[in-house]
């Protein structure tokens, strides 16, 4: 196919299952895809789905305003476990926005043409899980009326962010990764709104469409600049991706808490990162092709392919927590060495096993192509797996700060109910984003389609 | 300007194939055609060497753009720490520029991706609501499966009817006027 494919792609293999089902024209392809948003009639169970999905981020709202009401102090955070909940969950969200970055930005620049038909939904899973991420770091500052402290700005009080810490890094990291995240899926969209407003009968649709387009209307010209703009945003957004996650590690890695205080935090949380945004892409994927009929666009190659990334970088994972689990013990450190044995046997050792289970056991399932390929097993190892993803970071933030160097110091910790509630309700969030995503726009690139048509054309020749 | 023309922004041809349409886009500046555009459902491979396109600009308004966050970010790390508000802890450097980079790198980032998006859009003159090629009959097919060409009167090659007839005969479908309003 494309100089860029792995050597385990077989031409037999990509014959046998293709990125594109067959007979497929460029009319045809935007037929289906738009149709989806333009004269499909919004079904009963969307309705049903949006709902539910809205009630939850409804939970999540009252969660946030009793929190503005009351304080932290409804949390189960304490003193010396400062960070909780809300930075588990802001690590986990951020981490699943990594594989829609990874899809469009790495595997375009590696000309892998199946991403094509999963990029536009995996960014735009990206762009929502950035905006659940985002909104923990600024409830757990207590007082999040003065979050844009965090920025510098010329203030009264003559003072400026402190630029040697990692949560200012981190500030920087994660609001240009939304930025960037976001004029990537809306250069890409640019043409397919074009598509959407000429194909939409009624004047709202037209005018709305229209704007957004501003005014695009295929010219060779304009594709030329608009191909340079796309090829270095992906060029940018790699190192980017790479990037945050690594700084979200320094978060842990710069302090000198046990387990926390190791070199290995940057690479093993991107591959988690991706792990985890996989998973996320496959359990959006799989119901969403069944219920729109897209099993000719997102085939079972794409799913194969993805659930092989996942493998791949389950296994660094496994990788990383082999080598953070041996330097302890080698490095003889004794507050190290103590925090191992924690892991294994002090009070939230199940959640280490389980952590174990979810993310290196189940997964090993995928060196098998049967399992690869049912769409039933992949969907709930897609839901392991992120729970698996979830665990690890309870573990890395919890087990640490319950064990630090002085046992006067140590202490438990044990969610509230309106933990739980935020982090649900962000969940809710997440998915109503998504249902309303696909029911205005084109859940995929339409004009990326009308390329790989021409592509795949041109291979039967 | 002659009078008639005024209200005439050119003629357009439809092709099928996006290959018909490279051959014919080669063949209007062959005969001498200037002001001529295509417009396509999707970037077509060859149209830019067909049309013989100047070198566009956005990576170099990328590149001013990452240095610009770059430099701009390092350096307003710099001023803050050493000359706006100087902290001396214990002695250290106030320059402490390894814990500048992750901020300076970002900013690196942001500013390249801002210029190369809205340097795209500005050198397509875009946001652009309307455009006389949206009066063009079918143009709604550009946004899907058909290719355009248009010969634009400005050019100082273009006649109506002859235009018209050299397009009929690179097999382009229905030519037709488009008018300016």
């Amino acid at each position: 196919m494309s100089a860029g494919q792995p050597p385990m792609d077989s031409p037999e293999i990509q014959r046998l299952t293709p990125v594109l089902g067959p007979g497929h024209t460029y009319a045809s392809v935007t037929d289906k895809i738009s149709a989806i948003v333009l004269t499909r009639r919004t079904s009963v169970g969307w309705y049903i789905g949006f709902l539910l999905a809205f009630s939850i981020f409804g939970v999540m709202n009252i969660a946030i305003g009793y929190l503005f009401m009351k304080g932290t102090g409804i949390w189960g955070i304490n003193i010396p476990i400062g960070w909780g909940f809300a930075i588990v969950n802001f690590v986990w969200w951020i981490g699943i926005g990594h594989a829609g970055t990874l899809i469009s930005a790495i595997l375009f620049l590696l000309n892998q043409k199946w991403r094509t038909s999963i990029n536009r939904f995996a960014e735009a899973m990206t762009l929502f899980a950035v905006a659940c991420a985002g909104i923990f770091p600024l409830i757990h500052t207590g007082r999040p009326w003065y979050a844009f402290w965090m920025f510098p700005y010329p203030s009264v009080m003559g003072i400026w962010p402190q630029f040697r810490s990692p949560l200012i890094w981190d500030v920087f990291a994660v609001s240009t990764y939304g930025t960037v995240s976001l004029l990537f899926w809306f250069v890409g969209l640019i043409p397919d709104l074009a598509t959407l407003r000429d194909r939409s009968t009624s004047k709202p649709k037209q005018i709305i469409y229209g704007m957004l387009a501003l005014g695009w209307r295929g010219s060779a010209r304009h594709w030329q600049r608009y191909q340079s703009a796309y090829l270095l945003l992906a060029g940018l957004a790699t190192p980017l991706v790479l990037s945050v996650h690594t700084v979200v590690s320094f978060d842990f890695s710069v302090a000198i808490v046990p387990g926390w205080h190791t070199t290995i935090f940057p690479p093993y949380f991107v591959a988690g990162a991706i792990y985890s945004g996989f998973a996320m892409v496959l359990t959006i994927a799989i119901p969403l092709r069944k219920a729109y009929g897209l099993e000719d666009f997102i085939t079972m190659r794409h799913l194969e392919n993805m659930a092989k990334v996942m493998l791949a970088t389950g296994l660094i994972v496994a990788y990383g927590y082999f080598f953070e689990f041996f330097m302890s013990l080698y490095s003889g450190n004794k507050f190290d060495v103590f925090l191992v044995q924690q892991r294994l046997h002090g009070p939230y050792a199940p959640f280490y096993y389980a952590l174990i289970l979810c993310n290196i056991l189940i997964p090993q399932l995928l060196w098998f192509q049967r399992m690869r390929t049912n769409v039933v097993v992949l969907f709930i190892m897609s839901i392991i797996v992120n729970v698996g993803m979830w665990l690890e970071r309870f573990v890395i933030i919890v087990i640490s700060l319950t064990r630090d160097f002085m046992p006067s110091a140590w202490g438990r910790y044990s969610p509230t109910f309106w933990d739980w509630a935020t982090l649900i309700g962000t969940m809710g969030m997440f998915v109503m984003l998504i249902f309303l995503f696909v029911r205005v726009l084109p859940a995929i690139s339409i004009a990326e389609m009308r390329e790989l048509v021409t592509e795949t054309s041109e291979e039967h020749k | 300007m002659i009078a008639h023309r005024s209200h005439i922004y050119g003629v357009i041809g439809e092709f099928e194939k996006p290959e018909q349409l490279v051959h014919a886009a080669t063949k209007i500046r062959e005969a001498g055609y200037r002001y001529y555009e295509c417009y396509t459902p999707f970037p077509v491979e060859g149209m830019p060497e067909a049309m013989a396109m100047r070198r566009n600009d956005v990576p170099l308004i990328t590149l001013f753009g990452g240095l610009l966050g770059g430099l701009g970010g390092f350096g307003f790390q710099y001023w803050a720490n050493v000359y706006s508000y100087p902290i001396n802890v214990a002695g250290r450097p106030l320059n402490s520029w390894p814990a500048f980079i992750p901020v300076t790198f970002e900013m690196t980032i942001l500013f390249a991706s801002l210029f190369a998006v809205f340097g795209m859009l500005a050198l397509n003159g875009l946001p652009q609501p309307h455009h006389p090629i949206f009066n063009a009959h079918r143009f709604t097919h550009a946004s899907t499966d058909r290719f355009f060409v248009c010969i634009q009167a400005r050019d100082k090659k273009f006649h109506l009817a002859e235009t018209a007839r050299f397009l009929q005969g690179l097999a382009a479908h229905h030519v037709s006027e488009v008018h300016d309003d």
